[in-house]
């Protein structure tokens, strides 16, 4: 027993045991069981046990999976391009143009707060904005930028995009200023010292010690975008689909076994993303 | 020091865009929140009163938000203890690289980046499958777990890379047992770190609405609660719930980061007598 209780690989179990556990009754089952759903075929009332491909028959032969599947992409592309571009900037100013510490910790705290308070609420607070009638129309009226109010402005494709870049920019600021919080400050001496302009201290030294960073911010700004089924729903005003709504209209419908189909396809793709994106950062070693 | 150049207030005012864009919102519904009985959903502003809020107090206009406030609450707490202890003794775990442990951390960023839809469908199909109905205290508890353990897991390491052994192979020097040296070193200096754990562990769950929607069962956390009355509800009465909520969020994060700015200056004060002899 003592013997036993001096290798670190069963202290380490041990210690390990109650995130194991949480994270095989939670995830690793539920995910198998999900698999096995797929393969069961659904009555109107009742999921029944079999082995059928019809599930991925269906998602596959459906032209509307591809143009959802398309719509995610999409969304989470111009998603990664705002977030990515404001995250970095406003990341970059606290980082490097910040002088006091307690004006630089003041400030990330700024930004990080809302990341604590409610997603849902924060969707909400974007209605008195862009409604028909809202802020955003009635002050390009008056400026008169516009003759009558904008409709794309709430329940469109523009509104679900600025939701995420609003609720997600976070994920971006927060790993990469931690990694540029971590360069040498040596590093852009010596490269201005050699001649270097600020914008190629920012282009040949920062943006690719930076890049780690990057790599974290875009796994969870991708993956946040792709699973997403609440913001979609809210911000378009159920007028746009991602590959999230097609699987909660189907749980809706207890259409589970449908549901489940797509939500292996949908895992399937994000992890593939993620495999392929921690080729480039070693998660471990970031933190 | 060096002239600020041109650029420093040309990004200094990036950074003001970007904290109004991500304040602006929340603001407006606090300011609108206080609309006359006859306003709507947007400006102007038809008087000034706090009608809205005692229409909140009001069971039957809103649903039973308060039993769901109770329950997100409740639930808040027992998600941020749990965390608290499992990502502690996770991260110290982790330090001791055991067989496995590699399978280990890739699970548990699996459970960071998993669709969360999928956490809600396939702990909601398990539950229903075994014959046990689906409930906030169960199912939803596990739910959340699998979002709140990988984030204090991952704090515990950014925790762990950073801490000075020393301090622990000090304390073995002089004598202390494993368990001594935990409690009374290691616990004591990353103290502060837990307060930040046990902040996203309440905030997470409290705020988590897509792995509770199908694990939380016939009762109802506030996050579905306010989804459900976005629905079907189109006076301000949303703007004060959500003014509240938030306010509560804010009170919260205070509460937990002025802890830990406590506790960290009593560490600095009481941490070491370095100096104080001759």
């Amino acid at each position: 027993m003592q013997r036993l209780l001096s290798s670190r690989h069963v202290t380490g179990w041990l210690l390990a045991l109650p995130l194991a556990l949480v994270l095989v009754l939670f995830l690793i089952l539920p995910i198998i069981l999900i698999v096995v759903v797929s393969f069961w075929t659904a009555t109107e009332f009742s999921i029944v046990p079999a082995f059928s491909f019809e599930n991925y028959e269906f998602l596959f032969g459906s032209a509307v999976t591809f143009s959802v599947f398309l719509n995610t992409f999409k969304y989470a592309l111009v998603t990664w391009v705002f977030t990515l571009g404001i995250g970095f900037t406003v990341a970059y100013f606290l980082a490097f143009h910040v002088r006091s510490q307690n004006w630089q910790t003041a400030l990330f705290l700024l930004c990080t707060i809302p990341f604590w308070t409610s997603n849902i609420i924060r969707m909400i607070s974007w209605i008195p904005f862009l409604g028909r009638n809202g802020i955003a129309n009635s002050t390009l009226l008056s400026w008169g930028v516009i003759d009558e109010p904008l409709e794309w402005l709430l329940f469109s494709d523009f509104s679900v995009v600025l939701a995420f870049v609003h609720l997600y920019t976070l994920f971006m600021v927060v790993p990469i200023f931690n990694t540029m919080m971590r360069i040498d400050r040596s590093l852009i001496e010596a490269a201005r010292d050699a001649g270097a302009s600020g914008g190629q201290i920012l282009w040949n030294i920062i943006l690719p010690l930076t890049k780690p960073g990057i790599m974290i911010g875009t796994i969870f700004v991708v993956t946040l975008v792709m699973g997403d089924f609440i913001t979609v729903r809210f911000m378009s005003g159920s007028q746009s689909a991602n590959v999230g709504r097609l699987i909660s209209n189907d749980i809706g419908l207890l259409q589970y076994p449908s549901a489940s189909a797509t939500a292996v396809v949908l895992l399937a793709t994000v992890l593939i993303m993620i495999a392929v994106m921690m080729r480039f950062v070693d998660i471990r070693k970031e933190l | 020091m060096e002239p600020r150049s041109r650029s420093f207030y040309v990004l200094a005012a990036f950074f003001g865009l970007f904290l109004i864009f991500l304040y602006g919102p929340t603001l407006t519904i606090a300011i609108l929140s206080f609309q006359g009985p006859q306003g709507g959903l947007t400006f102007p502003m038809q008087g000034v009163s706090t009608f809205w809020f005692r229409d909140l107090f009001e069971e039957q206009a809103v649903g039973d938000i308060w039993g769901a406030f109770r329950r997100s609450f409740a639930l808040g707490l027992m998600v941020m203890v749990t965390t608290v202890a499992v990502s502690v003794m996770g991260g110290l775990a982790f330090r001791k690289r055991f067989h496995g442990s590699t399978v280990l951390f890739y699970v548990a960023v699996t459970a960071l980046v998993i669709p969360s839809i999928l956490v809600s469908l396939g702990v909601g199909l398990m539950f229903s499958q075994a014959g046990l109905g689906v409930h906030w205290a169960t199912s939803g508890f596990g739910a959340q777990l699998t979002w709140t353990l990988p984030f204090g897991l991952l704090i515990m390491f950014a925790v762990f890379n950073r801490f000075d052994k020393a301090f622990e192979e000090a304390a073995r020097d002089l004598g202390a047992s494993n368990w001594q040296t935990i409690r009374h070193v290691v616990l004591p200096i990353i103290a502060p770190s837990l307060v930040g754990v046990a902040l996203f562990g309440f905030t997470l769950s409290y705020d988590e609405f897509a792995r509770t929607l199908l694990t939380a069962g016939s009762y109802n956390t506030l996050p579905l609660e306010i989804y459900g009355i976005t629905t079907n509800v189109t006076t301000p009465v949303i703007f004060a719930l959500g003014t509240l909520t938030t306010v509560f969020s804010l009170v919260v994060v205070g509460a937990f980061i002025g802890g830990a700015w406590v506790m960290n200056r009593r560490r600095l004060r009481a941490g070491s007598d370095a100096g104080k002899g001759v």
